[in-house]
């Protein structure tokens, strides 16, 4: 089956037409030879088994039967048919709205239960999802669907809040993109502490109930209410991604830490809860120390991200301190400031990254700066690599190694928690 | 907990976890055209991915050669998942049919 033949037609389906006038080449036009795109329109359509300029040319000159629009009902019931337990967990794994482990099954008690997490009413609407940013449609939904979610995850009725948050702010946690996107989200204020959450020792880790399951909620919520998270139709990522089993979710050890947290540096006051989802969460490089050569090493973890997907600064509390007073990095600010200045490459190479390819440079050609003056730049002229608003730090752990990590993301919004209490 | 017993075994009541989508409605396809001799294909490079612009460039020597009489023309969008009006107006204005390069 070719990687794209679903996704048309799911695609082409929810726009209300059948089947649009298409043709089909073997694979990806992206560093083919002149010679090999050649042997692709002198060759086979893949889909249609017949010759491609054929299909081609077919389609184009097809006359329409009548049948090209298509409207269908896709009402969703609140309850479904009742069966057994097995069969239940079959049906919801079969329908793809599970990530394939055991789920709790949303019964309606269980569902009502999970409700008095919050004050909202559970026919609220809550907001929108869609699998990607761009041309799908964005589907709706309300308070109890989110709460359905969250049973599915686990979760309890105080994490209510937080799942709610995350849901509301429009960051799906399975984004569909060729690239594989993840997603991660970071818990500050009060309400970490009040449902227990870990910003400690292994915090990132598997080891907190809180944790664990907001972040589960986080995917199963956006999956089944953006309209679907399923291969080929919903969701192309090449290489799939392993930080969607439980999106990376933990809380920011703002106790321990020698600067602001990141919530109050984006605005919010100290006593506010607030979640922040964070986008393109792809690799995480960790190091062990604030060593001689830190800012060489840190430098190098920087220039091996892909220019377009920010970089978040993941650092324990006792590798903060030593950043904050022996290298004088008094605020997060400057430390930003820092990275942003040193993560620097040659032009060329910067181009030379799929990312800036594929959207800086179409706004470069139509003179958006600063990406113009990038295309007109001598190739070995350095640049830095990111927007300094794509990069932002958190400090978690529980120190026992002064441990700092890069992962790939940019913190796309912070969000209230307590509007959803 | 809303239940039955059957002999089948015990079952049970559940939610479906699934959002709201928005309502379908049917949209019909541009008239085919009776040949494409003589007419205009405008050639758009989607610039989704890097290499469809080298595709067109192909496709439209192939034509060149096989079927001299269809005009060509090859335009890229002007970014990748956004409107383009200005290649839009174009395109309605002056072309006969368009190929349109998705995909990577």
């Amino acid at each position: 089956m070719h990687a794209f033949r679903r996704l048309v037609d799911s695609a082409t389906r929810v726009r209300g037409v059948r089947r649009v006038r298409q043709a089909f080449i073997p694979g990806s036009p992206t560093g083919k030879t002149a010679g090999e795109l050649r042997a692709y329109i002198e060759g086979q359509d893949p889909v249609a088994g017949r010759p491609f300029t054929e299909v081609l040319i077919g389609e184009l000159t097809r006359s329409l039967d009548g049948r090209e629009a298509v409207a269908f009902d896709r009402s969703v019931p609140r309850l479904l048919e009742a069966d057994t337990e097995e069969n239940l967990q079959r049906l919801f794994m079969e329908r793809h709205w599970t990530d394939f482990l055991p789920i709790v099954l949303p019964t309606e008690a269980r569902v009502e239960e999970m409700l008095r997490g919050t004050s909202h009413a559970p026919d609220e609407v809550v907001g929108h999802l869609a699998p990607t940013f761009y041309g799908r449609e964005a589907w709706e939904f309300t308070v109890e669907k989110v709460a359905v979610n969250a049973v599915m995850a686990g979760a309890r009725p105080e994490y209510l809040p937080v799942i709610l948050a995350l849901a509301a702010s429009g960051v799906t946690a399975r984004q569909s993109s060729v690239s594989s996107i993840g997603t991660g989200a970071i818990v500050n204020g009060p309400i970490r502490r009040e449902i227990g959450m870990n910003a400690g020792i292994g915090a990132l880790g598997p080891y907190n109930h809180a944790n664990a399951t907001i972040g589960r909620a986080y995917g199963l919520l956006s999956q089944n209410l953006q309209g679907g998270s399923v291969p080929g139709e919903t969701y192309v990522g090449s290489l799939g991604n392993n930080f969607s089993y439980n999106n990376m979710t933990f809380a920011e050890n703002e106790e321990a830490s020698p600067w602001r947290p990141l919530h109050v540096r984006r605005g919010y006051e100290p006593d506010q809860s607030t979640v922040t989802p964070f986008l393109h969460l792809r690799n995480y490089l960790v190091t062990f120390g604030v060593r001689r050569s830190w800012r060489e090493k840190l430098k190098e973890m920087l220039r091996a991200q892909n220019p377009t997907s920010g970089a978040l600064l993941i650092v324990d509390p006792s590798a903060a301190r030593i950043l904050a007073e022996r290298e004088g990095f008094a605020t997060p600010e400057s430390l930003l400031d820092w990275m942003h200045s040193s993560a620097r490459m040659e032009v060329g190479r910067w181009w030379d990254h799929w990312g800036t390819e594929q959207f800086l440079k179409p706004l470069a050609e139509q003179g958006i700066e600063p990406w113009a003056g990038r295309l007109r730049a001598d190739p070995g002229e350095e640049v830095t690599i990111f927007p300094r608003e794509q990069l932002e730090l958190v400090v978690v752990g529980g120190e026992t190694n002064p441990a700092y990590a890069l992962a790939s993301g940019r913190c796309e919004r912070t969000v209230s928690v307590d509007a959803w209490r | 907990m809303a239940s039955t017993t059957t002999s089948g075994g015990h079952r049970l009541v559940v939610h479906d976890p699934r959002g709201y989508p928005p309502k379908v409605e049917g949209k019909v396809l541009a008239r085919g055209l009776p040949s494409l001799e003589g007419r205009t294909v405008y050639l758009v490079d989607g610039r989704f991915g890097n290499g469809a612009d080298a595709f067109m460039e192909q496709l439209q020597a192939w034509l060149r050669e096989r079927m001299p009489s269809v005009r060509t023309r090859l335009v890229r969008w002007r970014e990748p998942f956004a409107d383009d009006p200005d290649t839009s107006r174009e395109i309605r204005a002056h072309a006969d049919a368009v190929i349109f390069g998705v995909g990577i």
